[in-house]
Formats: C-alpha cells, structure tokens, sequence
C-alpha cells in the first residue's frame, strides 16, 4: 500500500513579479485567488509507451506537472534481465534501461514546458543524466528544464530500502549532483528532503519534523564544509532544497506540523546558513497524503480520508504546499487503474476552483491553540534534532540505528493502539458492519501489470545491446569509473554514459564496484513489548507448548524477495513474533528466491514469512514453491503484502498455507495463525 | 537416501541439508533425539580438528560484515567455512532477533558459507551445549569454524573455552573499548581489530589506547602478542592481513599448545555446565574439583560431548542414590 504513494514533487518556479504581488496584496485584504499548487499524480507502469499514453492524458484531464514512478530494478540499478529484476520489471513504475527508453517515455511531451518530478534516489545522478540527454535531443536548452529529483537517500535507509550504496558515497553522489544543477540547471530541485516515508514507517509529528530536517542539515553541512563556496551560492544551493511531506487524517496536527517546519527552516536557513533572503528562506514542499491509514476494508472510505489530508497542506496559506498528490481509493487493494487516478485528481480540482480556499490570507493567523501546538511541535523537534547532533548527525544516527530503532517502536506503538483499540479506524476496528460496496463489483477493481511486460523489456534490452557501439560503451564506462574514483562529478560522467548507450544495470555495476553495496541497520533488534495484553500472553503460551512438541523453540525467517525495499510491515512482524517467544531469524530485503531458500534450510527454520508489496508476488511465491519442490525441502511459506483476493485463492492452490492482507491489522492473530501452522506442519 | 542412517557420512561430504538437521537435531530437547543426537555426535568425535576462531565485540561493531568478508577471503584460497552467530534472547518473553544473515552477502563464484544463528536463550554469554556441538558438526564438514557471539565483558570466558584463537572487534570511539578494559578481560582475546578504520582519527586514538593497555598485561600463553589492527569490513581493507594473523597464531598453537588449550576450554567448560544442572550439590556428590579433574583427563578429544554424557550419567545415579538414602525410614 506504499509503493503507489510514495512520488517526489518538483515546483513550478515562483515568478517573481508574481510573488511581489502576493506581497502587495498581504497587507490588505486579499480580493483575488492565490495561484494553485501544482497538481500531480504519481504514475508508471508496465513500459516507456504505456507510460508515455498514460502521461499524455493525465496531463489532458488538467494535470499541471508530472510524476515520474520507477519500477524497482530502475531504482535500484539493474536491468530487466538480472535475476533480482525478476517479477518485479514494470511492476510498481515504468522500466527505463537506456536512452531509448527515456526518449519514448517523453515523446511528444516537450521538456522545456514541462516540470518533471523523478521519484529516484540511489540511481538519480543516472536518471537525471538520461533527462538531460532526452533534452539536447529535444534542442531544450539546461537552462530551461525545471523539475524534481527526490535524492534523498537518508530516508531510504530509514524507511523506503531502495539504496544501494554505503551513506558515504551515496551522500557524495547527492552533494555532486546538488553543485551540478545549481550551476547548470538552475530551476532543478536536486534534492527533495522527504519526512513523507517517516510518516509511512510510523514516525510521531516530532519525529517526521526532526529527522527530516537533520537530514537535510546533514547534506548541506556536508556541502558548506568540503567547499569554499560564497554566501551567495550558499544561499541559492539553500533556496534549492525542497521537501516531500505527508499528510496524515490528523488533519489540524498537520497544520500545526507544517507551520512548525516553515518557522524551523527559516531559523535554521538564517542561523546556519546565513540566508536573509526571504524568498530563499522559504519552505518549499510538496505532498502525497497518507497511505499507511488507507484500509483494505471498506475502501470506499478512504477517498473521505483522502480529502481530509488534503486539507491539512492546503488551508494554511503561509504553509501551504506547492505541489500535491493523492493517493487512489483503492491502494490497499492492487494497483490503482487511470480511473481511480482521475477521481482523486478531481478532488484536487473541486478544492482549488470550487471552494473558497485559495481566496483567504492564513486563515489560523491568530489561532492560540494553532499556535501553542505548532511552538510544542516546533521546541519539542528542535531538542530532538539536538540529541542527533550530539550524535554526530543524521548520517551517524543511521549507522547507530538511532532513528530506525524509534521509528520501528513508534510503529508498534501505532500498532498497538489500533489492535486495542484506543485508536479508531472507522470500517477495521470499529463500525464493522455495513453494506457491500459496489464498487468492488467490478470484475477487476484494479490494474493488473499484464506478466508478459518483463519479457518484453528483456528482448528490447537485448536488442538495444545489440545495437550500439560496444567500444563507446566500455570507453564511457571506464571514464566513469576512473573519473569517480578520482573524485570527478558524477553528472559529466553519466552523462556521457547515457549517450554512448550504457544500460542502467551497467551505470548501477560500476558504482557497485567502486562504493561496494550496504545493509541499513535494521532497527528491529532492541525494541522490546510495551505492554502484554492476555491475547499476547495467550500466545506466549501456545509457543511454548509448541517447544515442548518440537524439541526447541520454533524459528521462523522473514525477509522479503525481490526488489522492494519497504521493510515496515515485516519489521513489526519480526519484533512480534519475538516477543511472543519465536526466534527469528530476520534476512531484511532484496532477496532471491535461491537466498531465501538456501538460507530458510541452513537455519532449519519452521516457517518461511515473506512480505511483498510491489505487486510480484505470484512470480516470486511460484518460483519459491518450485524451487522447494524440485530440492525436495518441505518448509511451510506464509506471505503478507498487498495481494489481491483471487491471487491469494491462487496461492493457496499452489501450497502456500496462508496469506494476510493490508486488512489483517492485527499483529497477535497474525502470530496465532503462524503458531497453527507450525503445529499443524509437525504432527504431519 | 537415508537421511538419518547416512548422517555423520553427509555431514563429512558437506551436504548442506544433512548439516543442518544434524543441528537441529543437536538443538532438539526431546529424550530420543537427544540420544540420536549423541549417538551423532559420538559418531562424529574423532574427526581431525579444523581450526576455531572466535568473533566477538560490543553490538554494531561490524563483527557480521567482518566475517562475511573474512569468509569471501578464505574461500578465495579454497577453504570452506561454518559460521554459528549467536544473539541474545529476550529475557522477557524467550524470543529473539537473530539478525546476522542480513550482513551476509552472496558469494556467487564459490561455495556459499553455511551460517546457523543460535539463539543465547537463557546463556547470558550464548555458549551451551548446542553451540560446542553445533561448532563439533561444522567442524566435520568444513575446513574452518567461526563462531560469532555478542560480547559485553560476559561472553568472551565462554566463548573462549570453545575456540582456538579469538578475535576481538569494536569501532572506534572510546566507550567500547573502555568498556572492555575495565572488565578485566583484555587478556582473552588473541587479536584485536578495530573495524570502521575510515573513521580516521578516532581509529588511530583507539589504536594507541589498545596498544598501551595491552602493554600492561601478562598472557598466560607467554610469546604470544596479541596484535591490534585496523580494518574495514565495508572497504575490505585489513582483512588479509587479518587472514595473515590468524594462520600465523595457528602456527603459534602448534600441536601440543592447541591442544591443551582447547582441553583446558573443554574442561572449563563442563566444570561450569555440571554446576548448571546440578548445582553445587551435585557437583560435590561427584567428588569436587578434584575428582572432575581427573575424570576429565580421560578424555583425549577436546570435544565435551563424551565426558559430558558420561558424567551425566554418573550424576543422576549417584543423586538417585542419594535420593534413595534419603527415603530410607
């Protein structure tokens, strides 16, 4: 349910004749509309071409700006023919794997008019190099492209998991590409500081505020101390930073929460950096609304949930943010089809042109009880954002699983308070009972990637490698890797890759080679049971009864196949299932079918539980219950993840003894279910 | 195929499904497998020893990625490797996190190093009887055994009973170290490595700490000086010279050391597992210190299974006896 979501944004610029009279008008009583924010919608799938359509007639219903979504080998730098890209090519984004690709996927959508956000963070250099080259062939001068890289590559150790690299050398591929564009394109945010994935992974207000803004110290202390750059573009590589915030169904806390970071970032921009220039000191971001409160159950629900947070980043002028998305109704069920696109980017429409939002100065200017909740959320962030300095920094409160760590309890927190039901989710937990919606009738309520995609881009990298030149291919790859060991930009390089033809799986091998590939701290290892109600105590009890019938206590793996990187649900799964007394063995992410297996024998494990969320699953469970069977290994497999009902059936079929769904919130049935299993497994 | 026949025979041609149902048979509690698993174990007892090396240090040290990068070295000279990580289990609720496998990354030219996480359980320093037997059927099937225990000051005396040379890792920065120097046991490890040298200066200042500290303590082992080195398990640097040092405290421990250090651990380590279940009731009812010792000294193989089994055996009947005395009108 997070994958759809989960998009960076870019600004239009602010015209400055524009703003000037927005400054005319604040002193007196506004008597027309503010300019609306950019309306997005994250999009991508299957192929550039399909993309391409589907780009075209978003941007034909009123979209104002475009929202790049990448399919995870993209993301992670392989092509369609590695074995990790396999069931996951097309799937959550569109594949691009060379210059081809990208061309397609902006034909006949002229760059120069055009504000392009690229949700990409380990593989942005590279993506932004094949931008770049899709607009020399366009004739678009730098100068003109205006756009959004999210980069933000603290956040993915944290919350997202499509890194690859070491922070090191991931954070010198984000400072390089930040002197590139603010030299060469300077409309370009090379950077979009996201708290949006803090909240996804269950981050407080504080915690979203604080973390996110360490980080983006973190990166522009980083730039301020290894250069000798002047105030002046210091002040602009400032001015460039922008950010991609969530909005969660607390809609007042929200406005409190960004009001809170507009007055933070002004007073670190002017005490830190020096920056007097009010427009630079700006807080410029953008949004998607929350995810993680979507339900499975009653979805129709949630298109309510999503106009209320909505509201949260809109109703305060001063605060408000300058690009927006929204999720679909139904994320929580499958893939969203353009239909389900259409009807929240009507909701944006219906706020900007039919209420009277936009036609109000602040409208919570005054407010005590906005006021005193943002000066608590504003103190409160900034002794949190102290404790990460006396770490050492962000970067250091990663490596220390600091952050992770109080992300994963703050989670179960959540958890929790759902389960007992001190939090109410209208449809999960409380108000059950209704009437079937109708709009699940349809035969198929969402898009379905059709599997014959990954196929496809496996024969057209193949030919495409057929194709070029080879000895311009391995001169520019050589340029690249000697170039970034001897401290080069990475921008020139890439760039020069991408005209000669490199794939993205190659661009991704070299820095393999050069940086080596990392394992976040995982964040799961200390957090310990908060309170034990009887349901956890009950448990607890049935595992020990299956010790003594087992011999010793049951251990199960759980990890997550295939390229996704989203780690939540299996990290709370994993901290569960050890306070109810399992021992687990904890594999993380990006894992092969072949690892999982090898792995789940080596450790003599009862069980394997595996979390997908990008759409993979039946590729990836089928190639697990072949490999199982052709070995002759026995080992019973539970999976979770978005899966729609009839894959599940399938599944089922196929020998796969249970399957949890976004609706199955609670953690200790879950953990009954995989303690019967294991039983049921033993006496056979 | 017989499985359960054909065990010990698997277990020496490496098959990796017979070494891992061997260990889990090893871990299993229940009365007939417990036997099966000693029958196994007996079976297994005159294998030729492999060389055991210890990993321990402070939680987030790197030890994992320390021995990953050690395995992929050691199988770039051909050797095969059998790793035991064991973590700690909650006291609370008896689960626990094992999360050593995320660290350990695909060696697709070469053999795969088989790693088994073990949970502490109720061990504050993780070492039971599983992990001696765990370390005995690694020990058949591959050239090397690495055993991987969290070390807080706790672990280490344990750890050290089951090893030949053990290897101390932490990061820089003081507090680990200082840690470990104050609880008095600086003269356990035979090689210390300070991991994440890119650190730089911090790495260098613990450098000097160590190798002053180290100046002041007497090892038992005499010519022994246990090195201090700088690495990187990320970046790989110093990780053959961490190979070198560890083939060269092998050619340290020479037949006749090696071999009596690795007794002394065994013995070590039943003194304490006797105290464990039986308490010093028990342990008195079987004569003491002394009685133990020579009991002990029966045995060649440094492996505790047989005289474990043995003085198992001999305890429950003389606490019988005792019992029945004691019911006696």
């Amino acid at each position: 349910m997070y994958l759809l979501s989960e998009t960076c944004d870019g600004f239009r610029d602010i015209n400055i004749s524009k703003l000037k009279k927005e400054t005319v008008s604040e002193s007196t009583r506004q008597t027309h509309s503010a300019k609306p924010w950019v309306f997005r919608t994250y999009s991508g799938h299957s192929s550039a071409k399909a993309s391409n359509k589907l780009y075209r007639s978003n941007l034909s219903k009123g979209q104002t700006g475009l929202s790049v979504a990448f399919d995870l080998p993209t993301q992670t730098g392989y092509d369609p023919d590695n074995p990790l890209s396999r069931g996951e090519v097309g799937k959550v984004g569109v594949p691009i794997a060379h210059i081809e690709d990208m061309s397609e996927l902006f034909a006949n959508i002229p760059l120069g008019e055009m504000n392009t956000s690229m949700t990409i963070n380990s593989t942005a250099a590279w993506l932004l190099a094949l931008y770049i080259v899709v607009a020399e062939k366009q004739g678009v001068a730098l100068e003109k492209l205006a756009g959004t890289t999210q980069n933000d590559i603290i956040k993915e150790y944290l919350s997202r998991g499509t890194y690859i690299f070491p922070p090191k050398p991931s954070l010198r591929l984000v400072t390089d590409m930040i002197s590139f564009t603010v030299q060469n394109i300077p409309r370009w945010n090379p950077i979009n500081i996201c708290s949006y994935h803090l909240q996804e992974a269950g981050a407080t207000p504080v915690q979203e505020i604080s973390y996110s803004l360490a980080n983006a110290i973190e990166i522009l202390d980083r730039l301020v101390g290894e250069n000798e750059f002047s105030q002046e573009t210091i002040s602009k590589i400032f001015s460039r930073f922008s950010f991609f915030v969530n909005s969660g169904i607390r809609f007042i806390d929200e406005v409190c929460k960004v009001r809170a970071l507009t007055a933070l970032w002004e007073e670190i921009g002017r005490t830190r950096y020096g920056v007097t220039d009010q427009k630079s000191l700006r807080f410029r971001y953008g949004v998607q609304v929350n995810s993680l409160g979507l339900t499975e159950s009653q979805p129709e629900n949630n298109i309510i949930r999503i106009v209320l947070e909505a509201l949260g980043v809109t109703l305060s002028k001063n605060a408000r943010c300058r690009a927006l998305q929204l999720p679909a109704w139904n994320e929580a069920l499958g893939l969203p089809r353009p239909w389900d696109q259409q009807w929240s980017l009507r909701i944006q429409q219906i706020l900007a042109n039919e209420t009277d939002v936009l036609e109000h100065e602040d409208i919570f200017d005054g407010s005590h009880v906005v006021q005193n909740r943002t000066d608590q959320l504003t103190s409160t962030s900034r002794e949190e954002m102290e404790k990460i300095f006396a770490m050492g920094g962000a970067v250091a409160a990663i490596e220390n699983s600091y952050m992770k760590q109080e992300l994963v309890a703050s989670h179960s927190e959540r958890m929790q308070k759902i389960e007992n039901g001190e939090t109410t989710i209208v449809g999960v937990n409380d108000f059950r009972e209704g009437e079937d919606s109708p709009l699940l009738e349809a035969t198929q309520s969402f898009l379905k990637v059709d599997e014959s995609t990954e196929r496809q881009q496996i024969e057209n990298i193949q030919r495409f490698r057929t194709k070029r030149n080879d000895s311009e291919v391995s001169r520019s790859l050589r340029n690249l890797t000697e170039g970034l060991r001897n401290g080069q930009n990475i921008m020139p390089l890439s760039i020069d890759c991408a005209r000669s033809g490199v794939t993205t799986g190659e661009w991704g091998n070299a820095l393999r080679g050069i940086f080596g590939e990392y394992r976040a701290p995982t964040g799961v290892v200390i957090s310990s049971p908060r309170n034990s109600d009887s349901q956890v105590r009950r448990i607890q009890n049935q595992v020990k009864e299956l010790t003594r019938q087992l011999g010793r206590p049951p251990k199960i793996l759980i990890g997550k196949p295939g390229l996704d990187g989203h780690s939540n649900g299996a990290e709370q799964i994993a901290v569960r299932a050890r306070n109810v007394g399992m021992e687990v063995v904890y594999q993380g992410i990006r894992l092969t079918t072949e690892e999982i297996l090898s792995s789940a024998r080596d450790e003599g494990v009862h069980l394997i539980g595996l979390s997908i969320l990008s759409g993979s699953h039946e590729v990836l469970l089928l190639d697990l219950i072949d490999r199982m069977r052709s070995t002759h290994c026995n080992i019973p497999i539970v999976a979770g993840g978005i899966i729609p009902k009839e894959d599940a059936e399938k599944l089922i079929g196929e020998g796969v003894k249970k399957i949890f769904s976004p609706k199955d919130f609670d953690l200790t049935h879950i953990m009954g279910e995989i303690v019967n299993v294991i039983a049921d497994e033993s006496k056979n | 195929m017989n499985l359960k026949t054909d065990l010990p025979t698997q277990i020496l041609v490496r098959d990796r499904r017979a070494i891992a149902s061997a260990l889990n048979l090893i871990d299993d509690q229940r009365p007939k497998q417990k036997m099966e698993a000693a029958r196994l174990l007996s079976a297994l007892s005159d294998i030729e020893s492999k060389p055991r090396i210890g990993i321990t240090g402070p939680p987030g040290a790197g030890k994992s990625t320390i021995i990953n990068a050690l395995a992929t070295n050691l199988a770039g000279q051909g050797l095969t490797t059998g790793i035991i990580a064991v973590d700690p289990s909650s006291r609370q609720t008896g689960g626990a996190l094992l999360g050593d496998r995320i660290r350990m990354r695909e060696h697709s030219d070469n053999e795969q190093p088989f790693l088994r996480s073990m949970a502490a359980r109720d061990r504050l320093g993780g070492i039971s009887s599983a992990t001696h037997a765990g370390a005995a059927i690694l020990e058949a099937a591959f050239d090397l055994v690495i055993i991987e225990t969290v070390g807080i000051g706790q672990s280490e005396d344990e750890v050290r009973t089951l090893v030949d040379t053990l290897v101390y890792v932490c990061q820089p920065g003081a507090g680990d170290l200082i840690q470990f120097m104050k609880a008095g046991i600086l003269e356990l490890p035979d090689i210390f490595v300070i991991n994440k040298c890119d650190l730089g200066n911090s790495a260098d200042r613990s450098l000097d700490e160590l190798r002053s500290a180290l100046g002041l303590t007497t090892k038992t082992d005499d010519d022994w000086k246990p090195p201090v080195l700088l690495a990187s398990g990320e970046n790989l640097t110093g990780i053959s010279e961490l190979c070198d040092q560890l083939t060269e405290h092998k050619h340290f421990l020479q037949e006749g050391i090696g071999l009596r250090r690795r007794r002394e651990g065994r013995d070590q380590f039943i003194r304490k597992e006797i105290l464990l279940r039986y308490g010093s009731l028990g342990f008195e009812a079987l004569g003491g210190d002394r009685v133990l010792g020579e009991l002990c000294s029966k045995w060649h193989s440094p492996s505790p299974y047989e005289p474990l089994m043995h003085l198992d055996k001999k305890i429950r009947g003389l606490l019988q006896e005792l019992l029945n005395r004691t019911n006696e009108p």
